[in-house]
């Protein structure tokens, strides 16, 4: 169309680049009307405009099945993500071409781990359904898909976020670690929320990744293994095809619904399990959000729950973000893991004014606290206390009161000495 | 203590007439009850641990192999089993349980999620046997009919066995024959050859005899018209109004040009014309023939209008010099030669050609020995058989152990869908599937292929034809050449009591 064609007012190339989301926007509108205003639309578009992240998700469009696709996948995201197109994905496997195994499963690990994530191909390609590769190559992919489906939770809330604040679901390093330089060139590594730092190899025949872990008074921690890693440093990892680099930020909260289910839909009422990753000052925070998933009930009538978890003096509490919302849940809180936790004597469950003992069972080597079964209701107000060993630091104290108490007993010492001292 | 319980239960239940289910956790198979036993720890199936009992289906994955929770979705990896009574027991993955979808047909993975199901266990029983009933009748029947295409079977693999052995005997003694008269032709066709020779070189020679004659009166002729004023010589004027005769082909024959080509002499007469002639017959236009021949030209060609529908036999030559004349026909004896060797040549021939049908015949018969019928050669009767199926577009024809076909039903050239590749069905059994390659090749695409799944049925037919995947076709195709014997079923429609 000629760049001087009138619609209205407006010339054709004042417009012409909002097309794609005018069309984005009338479909969602459309699928709105059709429910009674009831029902949130889904809408995904290839053409889009600043503004588009209301209506639906996009994505990358026609790529190839191609390494070098599958890497420029991440920092094309990103870039959507910081001007506020959050719900951004490439087509898994490639459009054009046919993936090498090695390639398609890669891919599924790196897909799994952006807010997007869809297998997608050109009509007159090779079958590529990922139980068609060979039992091994179906369990992988499996398994990466299940990583994702027990992180839905996790997703839903920084969508929640990015819904309220605009704060994109996956971004840059630089993002949460400004003053960090290091990071400031980094696009094969990506973190999701602030808590999630994801590094997936995209290197044909890779046998090892070097992930950058940024913050110097940060902690990482390996979401697989729950090896500890400290901040500010460039770690050397050996990969094979089933190895996805995902740490978790040590002073993070991060609720995963880990029961395996065909579908989302399946998952509404499984119980959650709490990914408790302590910072170096044994502290962590982080957040529940659940809603029906299918309304605009969270919006018009308040219907969701908002919680605040918080770990701090040894004890997990959960609190209500959101005390004027009304809505009620059945998951529950199936399991508890701290990271980085010392070994307690106790653990107790306080709620509605009872307490009762909570099992548990701690591992040594990996310093790993797990709760079994505490089984409160997740949007109850509810708090675990960890009771360590009997000790003079129950009550918390810093260093200024001990040397009160030293000095205290100093000062009758003092005067003596003075006094011999004739001064 | 808990027998006496298990038998109260038991005629408890009987008596009001309900199924009996004896007490185990939920989702245990009778086969595993023992390891749950309510009064003592269970021990993990995979021996990994012990836990106290009420601990198994409590809601919280403690064993890695996931035999605590059989009856919910706890541990990623548990089998839960479902009675179905009225149907067949079922196990399904433990994920499955309370997750709003009815999986079992007895409704006992679904309650705990709010999911309305109904229990379908009678009729989906009614109908597998309903099903397995009429496969049973089509299996029976089938097999029959096996037994009779193993019976013709065989006797056509002997009726040809025998037929090739006759036929080889056959080509061995037309061997022999050829040879023989391969003999007796090359015999023949030496004197022939010899006598032919001998005729043509009298021919040639005869002919160029008559040439030279032509050439002389030619010469006479020339020299007669060139001597203008008939003095007995040819002089070099009189040469020379010939202006075609110019030997450098500037257009005028000059004096000393026309002297060259006398050889340097003012004139010539009849003898010394003859070292004229030999430079200048080529050029030479004759004054009297060109007008002949424009006027016998004219005449000819009025003739040509007139007559339209020439005579084959008539001869228009178009040449002014003499015409070359038929060879004249061989003398008797060379004749009887020529006939003589080509009888032999016939002989031979026919002999031959006789041989390469039979080598022909030989071979097909050999190429359908060849193939694999089967272990009973049950499939023989499909070989040089096919079977059309005629769809919406497209009507595909299957040639069994030769090729596969696509034509267009409303006009088109047909499109090679695989020739015979393999039997290539799987290990247990690889007369299940037929595998038919290298078909046509398809645009960025692999060449067309066509696997044939062969299953039971009274008919031999073509039952549907798919694309699974671009260029990679799939047929269904039904033969009692692959009923299995039937085994006894008893398709009794009445509940079995759980034991």
């Amino acid at each position: 169309m000629h760049k001087d064609a009138l619609h209205g007012k407006w010339e054709h190339r004042d417009i012409h680049n909002i097309y794609g989301l005018y069309v984005q926007m009338a479909t969602a509108e459309g699928q709105i009307q059709r429910s009674g205003g009831v029902e949130r639309p889904f809408v995904l578009t290839r053409a889009f405009f600043a503004g588009s992240q209301r209506y639906g998700a996009v994505w990358t469009g026609d790529n190839a099945a191609e390494w070098d696709h599958l890497k420029i996948s991440i920092p094309m995201c990103l870039s959507l993500g910081l001007v506020g197109v959050s719900f951004c994905g490439a087509d898994v496997g490639g459009f054009f071409k046919n993936p090498s195994t090695e390639l398609l499963v890669r891919w599924y690990q790196t897909g799994a781990y952006q807010p997007f994530f869809r297998a997608h191909a050109h009509l007159d390609t090779t079958r590529r359904e990922p139980w068609l590769f060979g039992p091994e190559n179906t369990a992988l992919i499996r398994e990466v898909i299940r990583q994702r489906y027990a992180l839905l939770p996790y997703w839903y809330q920084l969508f929640y976020q990015a819904h309220k604040t605009g704060m994109p679901v996956m971004r840059p390093l630089w993002v949460d670690y400004p003053k960090d330089t290091a990071t400031f060139t980094i696009d094969d590594e990506f973190l999701i929320g602030s808590d999630l730092l994801v590094h997936p190899v995209t290197e044909e025949g890779s046998r090892g990744v070097t992930a950058y872990l940024p913050g110097a008074e940060e902690v990482w921690y390996d979401v697989h293994t729950f090896q500890k890693h400290n901040g500010a440093q460039n770690l050397y990892i050996p990969v094979t095809l089933s190895s996805i680099p995902v740490f978790q930020r040590g002073g993070s909260i991060i609720p995963r619904k880990d029961r395996v289910r065909r579908s989302s839909t399946c998952m509404e009422n499984d119980p959650y399990t709490l990914y408790v990753a302590l910072s170096p000052k044994k502290f962590a925070e982080g957040e529940l959000y659940i809603d029906d998933g299918h309304s605009f009930n969270y919006d018009t009538k308040k219907e969701f729950i908002h919680r605040s978890l918080t770990f701090a003096n040894n004890a997990l509490t959960s609190s209500n973000l959101c005390p004027d919302c009304n809505f009620l849940t059945s998951s529950w809180i199936e399991k508890v893991l701290i990271l980085g936790a010392s070994k307690p004597s106790k653990v107790l469950l306080k709620m509605d004014g009872k307490e009762t003992p909570v099992d548990f069972e701690f591992d040594t080597s990996m310093s790993v606290l797990t709760l079994r079964k505490p089984g409160m209701n997740a949007g109850a107000d509810w708090t675990l206390k960890c009771l360590m060993k009997e000790s003079f630091v129950n009550i918390p104290v810093g260093p200024s009161y001990t040397t009160a108490l030293i000095s205290l007993r100093f000062i009758p010492f003092l005067r003596v000495t003075l006094k011999a001292l004739k001064m | 203590m808990t027998c006496l319980h298990l038998l109260l239960t038991l005629v408890f239940a009987v008596s009001l007439g309900t199924p009996v289910e004896i007490q185990r956790p939920r989702g245990v198979p009778l086969t595993k009850k023992q390891f749950y036993e309510e009064s003592k720890p269970f021990t993990c199936l995979d021996g990994s641990r012990t836990i106290p009992f009420d601990r198994v289906n409590d809601d919280y994955c403690d064993c890695k192999d996931g035999s605590d929770e059989p009856g919910t979705a706890a541990c990623p990896n548990g089998s839960f089993h479902c009675t179905n009574a009225g149907y067949r027991p079922m196990f399904i993955p433990s994920s499955r349980i309370n997750d709003g979808i009815c999986d079992c047909c007895d409704t006992t993975d679904e309650y705990n999620s709010g999911a309305k199901c109904e229990n379908t266990c009678k009729e989906l029983g009614r109908k597998e046997r309903e099903v397995l009933q009429k496969m049973a009748e089509i299996t029976k029947e089938g097999f029959l009919l096996k037994q009779q295409l193993i019976e013709e079977a065989k006797k056509g693999q002997q009726e040809k066995q025998s037929k090739v052995t006759d036929m080889q005997e056959n080509k061995k003694q037309l061997d022999e024959k050829v040879e023989a008269l391969r003999t007796v032709k090359e015999t023949a066709e030496q004197p022939e050859k010899e006598a032919k020779e001998r005729h043509l070189k009298a021919w040639e020679e005869q002919k160029a005899a008559i040439r030279l004659e032509k050439d002389k009166a030619k010469m006479a002729e020339t020299f007669l018209e060139l001597d203008d004023n008939a003095d007995g010589f040819v002089s070099v004027s009189e040469l020379q109004s010939h202006a075609e005769l110019d030997p450098d082909a500037d257009g005028t024959l000059t004096e000393i040009e026309a002297q060259g080509l006398m050889g340097g002499a003012e004139q010539v007469d009849t003898s010394t014309f003859e070292s004229v002639w030999p430079k200048i017959k080529d050029k030479y236009h004759s004054e009297v023939s060109r007008e002949e021949a424009d006027i016998s030209c004219l005449v000819r060609c009025l003739l040509c209008l007139c007559v339209v529908q020439a005579q084959p036999t008539i001869k228009t030559p178009e040449k002014t010099h003499e015409d070359e004349e038929a060879m004249p026909p061989y003398d008797a004896d060379t004749q009887a030669l020529i006939d003589a060797a080509q009888k032999a040549r016939d002989d031979f021939e026919e002999a031959e050609k006789a041989l390469r049908e039979m080598d022909d015949q030989i071979r097909n018969i050999e190429k359908e020995l060849s193939f694999d019928f089967g272990p009973d050669a049950e499939f023989t009767y499909l070989y040089s058989q096919c079977y059309e199926l005629t769809t919406s577009e497209y009507i595909y024809r299957l040639c069994p152990f030769n090729r596969v076909s696509q034509k267009p039903k409303y006009g088109g050239s047909e499109t090679n869908l695989g020739t015979w590749g393999s039997w290539s069905g799987p290990e247990n059994n690889k007369y299940l599937l037929m595998k038919y390659e290298q078909g046509t090749g398809c645009w960025q695409g692999p060449n067309r292929s066509t696997t044939v799944k062969l299953t039971c049925g009274k008919e031999t037919v073509v039952t549907s034809t798919s694309e699974p995947s671009r260029c990679e076709y799939l047929m269904e195709f039904t033969t009692p050449a692959v009923c299995q014997e039937p085994a006894n079923i008893d398709p009794s429609p009445h509940d079995h009591v759980e034991l």
